[in-house]
C-alpha cells in the first residue's frame, strides 16, 4: 500500500514502448507523506489563515518603517500590500477639500494615486540609472511602506483640525507633517542607500526628500 | 562599467543571451537546416518518446520564456541607453549648479556643456515643487486640471519645449550644439528660476522680485548666451539664438511669477487698505451668472 502511495506511476511499467528509447529508472513523485500534506495545505488552508499570514508580513514591515534600522527585510519580501493600502487612506483622507463642489481645495483621488505611484516610479528609475542595485518592485515596496509616517501625520491633522482651526492649530500641524516628513525620508533612505554605489547616496536621496516634501506639502495645505 | 552590474532579476537576461549566442552559433554555420529540422522533430514527436518530446517541450517553454526576456531586455536596454547621462558625482552637480550663475569669460573658442540629465531633471522637479508651494500658498485654484498637472505640465513644457526650439534655431544657424547640451544648458538655468521662485513666494515684495529677477535671472541668462555665443560664428545667428533664449528664460520667471502671485497680492492689499476693497476672485467667470437664470433657480 505504501509502495503504491508513493509511486501513482508504477502501474504504468507494462506500457510498451519500443526497444532504443532511452528512458529509465522510475518516474516517481520524490516527496514523503509529511511534505505532501504541506502542500496540500496551502491550497486548501482556509482563507483567514492566508489572509493573517500576509497581514502579519505587512504588520512587521510597518513595524520597520516605525523603526527603521538598516535591515534587508523589506527588501527581501517585498509587497506592495502595504503601499496599497497607505495609498488609498491617503486619498481618502484628503478627500472633501475646503471650498465649493467642483474645487480643487483638495487633491482628487486619482491625483494622490498619481502622484505617489509615478513619483515612485521615476525615484526607481533615477536609482537605478545611477547604478543601484535594487529591483523595480523593491523599490517600490519600500518607498510606499515609508509613506505611513505621513499617513499618520494626516489623520493627527484631521483630528486637529475637527477640533480648531487657527494659527495654533497650523503650527501644531506644521510640527507634526515635518516631524513625519523627517521620519519618512530618514526612514527610506536607511532602506535604500545601502544597495547604492557609496558616493552617490546624496543624488539618490534627493528625490526621495522632494518626493515626501510634496505629500507632506499637500497633507499641511489641506483644509476640510 | 561598473554601472552595469545590475544584478537583480537579471536571471532570465543571461539566460536569453546565452540562449542568443548559441543560435548565433548555430545559425551562421548552417543557415539552411532550420526550417527542414522543424517538420522531422514533430515527425518524430508523435513517432515516439526519442527524447525529442522532451526536448520539444524544453525548446518551446524556452522560446516563451525568450520572448518575455527579449521584452523586458528590451525594457532594460532602454534604460541602458539613458545610463551614462546620469553618470554624475554629487560634486560635480554642485559645481554645475553654482558655475550656471556664473558667466563664461571666453567667447573665443566652444565652452564646454555638461552633457548629463541628472541635474536638469531634479532641477524641473524641484521647480514643480517650489511651483506646487507657491500655488498652494497662493490658494489657486484651477478649473478642469490638477494642480500637480499643471505644475508638472509647466515645468517640463518649458525644459522640452524650449530645448527642442534652441536645438532647432541652432541647427538653422549652425552652431555647434547637440540636443542633450541644450537640454543640458536649459535645465541648468532653471536653478536660478528655482532660487528667486522659492524667495519671492514666502517673501511677497514686488520690488525684491523685479531685482532678483535681474539679479538672478540675467546672470543665468547672461551664462546660458555666452556659452550659445562661444559656439555660434556670425552676428545675425548669435542675435536670433540668444535673443530668442534671453527672451524666453526671462518670460518663463515672469509668468511663473505673477501667474501664481496676483492672488497673495490681492490679500495683501486689503489687508494694508483696510476691508473697502474687494479681494480679487480666482475666477471671475464662475460667478458671473446670468440675472434671469439666478432669479429662475432662485425661484
Amino acid at each position: 500500500m505504501a509502495d503504491d502511495a508513493s509511486r501513482p506511476f508504477a502501474g504504468l511499467a507494462d506500457v510498451s514502448i519500443s526497444e532504443d528509447i532511452a528512458v529509465e529508472g522510475d518516474i516517481s513523485v520524490p516527496v514523503g507523506t509529511s511534505r505532501r500534506d504541506d502542500e496540500l495545505s496551502t491550497l486548501d488552508e482556509p482563507v483567514k489563515d492566508t489572509v493573517l499570514r500576509d497581514l502579519r508580513a505587512v504588520g512587521n514591515k510597518f513595524v520597520h518603517v516605525l523603526y527603521p534600522k538598516r535591515s534587508s527585510a523589506l527588501l527581501r519580501d517585498w509587497d506592495l500590500w502595504g503601499p496599497l493600502l497607505l495609498c488609498v487612506t491617503l486619498a481618502l483622507l484628503l478627500q472633501g477639500g475646503a471650498g465649493d463642489s467642483q474645487d480643487q481645495g483638495g487633491p482628487q483621488f486619482a491625483e494622490v494615486f498619481v502622484i505617489v505611484w509615478v513619483g515612485s516610479f521615476v525615484i526607481t528609475l533615477n536609482s537605478k540609472l545611477l547604478g543601484g542595485t535594487i529591483s523595480f518592485f523593491q523599490s517600490l515596496c519600500v518607498l510606499g511602506y515609508c509613506i505611513m509616517p505621513l499617513t499618520v501625520a494626516l489623520v493627527v491633522c484631521r483630528l486637529v483640525l475637527f477640533l480648531a482651526n487657527n494659527s495654533i492649530s497650523f503650527a501644531v500641524r506644521l510640527l507634526v507633517v515635518g516631524a513625519s516628513f523627517g521620519w519618512s525620508t530618514f526612514a527610506s533612505t536607511a532602506f535604500l542607500v545601502d544597495s547604492q554605489p557609496p558616493n552617490r547616496k546624496a543624488l539618490v536621496v534627493y528625490p526621495v526628500f522632494l518626493f515626501y516634501f510634496v505629500i507632506g506639502w499637500i497633507i499641511l495645505t489641506f483644509s476640510p | 562599467m561598473e554601472n552595469m552590474d545590475d544584478t537583480s532579476g537579471s536571471s532570465f537576461e543571461d539566460m536569453g543571451e546565452i540562449h542568443q549566442r548559441l543560435k548565433d552559433e548555430e545559425e551562421n554555420p548552417e543557415p539552411d537546416q532550420e526550417p527542414d529540422q522543424e517538420p522531422d522533430q514533430e515527425f518524430l514527436g508523435m513517432k515516439g518518446l526519442k527524447g525529442q518530446l522532451g526536448r520539444q517541450v524544453a525548446d518551446e517553454v524556452w522560446e516563451a520564456g525568450k520572448r518575455q526576456a527579449s521584452k523586458a531586455f528590451n525594457l532594460y536596454a532602454n534604460i541602458d541607453i539613458l545610463r551614462p547621462y546620469f553618470d554624475v558625482e554629487p560634486a560635480q552637480v554642485r559645481t554645475r549648479l553654482l558655475e550656471s550663475l556664473i558667466p563664461v569669460r571666453m567667447i573665443s573658442f566652444p565652452q564646454k556643456v555638461a552633457g548629463e540629465l541628472y541635474g536638469p531633471l531634479m532641477l524641473v522637479f524641484t521647480l514643480v515643487a517650489i511651483l506646487l508651494q507657491g500655488m498652494k500658498t497662493s490658494n489657486t485654484e484651477i478649473i478642469g486640471g490638477t494642480l500637480m498637472g499643471t505644475a508638472i505640465g509647466t515645468c517640463f513644457g518649458y525644459w522640452l519645449c524650449v530645448s527642442g526650439l534652441v536645438y532647432f534655431l541652432a541647427y538653422l544657424v549652425n552652431a555647434q550644439i547637440t540636443m542633450l547640451q541644450t537640454l543640458s544648458l536649459l535645465g541648468y538655468g532653471l536653478f536660478g528660476h528655482c532660487i528667486v521662485l522659492f524667495v519671492t513666494y514666502n517673501i511677497h515684495f514686488h520690488f525684491l522680485f523685479f531685482f532678483l529677477w535681474v539679479l538672478v535671472g540675467g546672470l543665468s541668462t547672461l551664462r546660458m548666451v555666452l556659452v550659445l555665443v562661444s559656439r555660434t560664428v556670425g552676428q545675425t545667428p548669435r542675435l536670433v539664438l540668444c535673443g530668442t533664449v534671453s527672451a524666453l528664460h526671462l518670460l518663463f520667471l515672469l509668468y511663473l511669477h505673477f501667474s501664481y502671485h496676483r492672488i497673495v497680492q490681492g490679500l495683501m492689499e486689503t489687508l494694508e487698505h483696510g476691508n473697502h476693497m474687494e479681494p480679487m476672485q480666482p475666477v471671475p467667470e464662475r460667478i458671473a451668472v446670468p440675472e434671469g437664470i439666478a432669479d429662475q433657480i432662485l425661484g
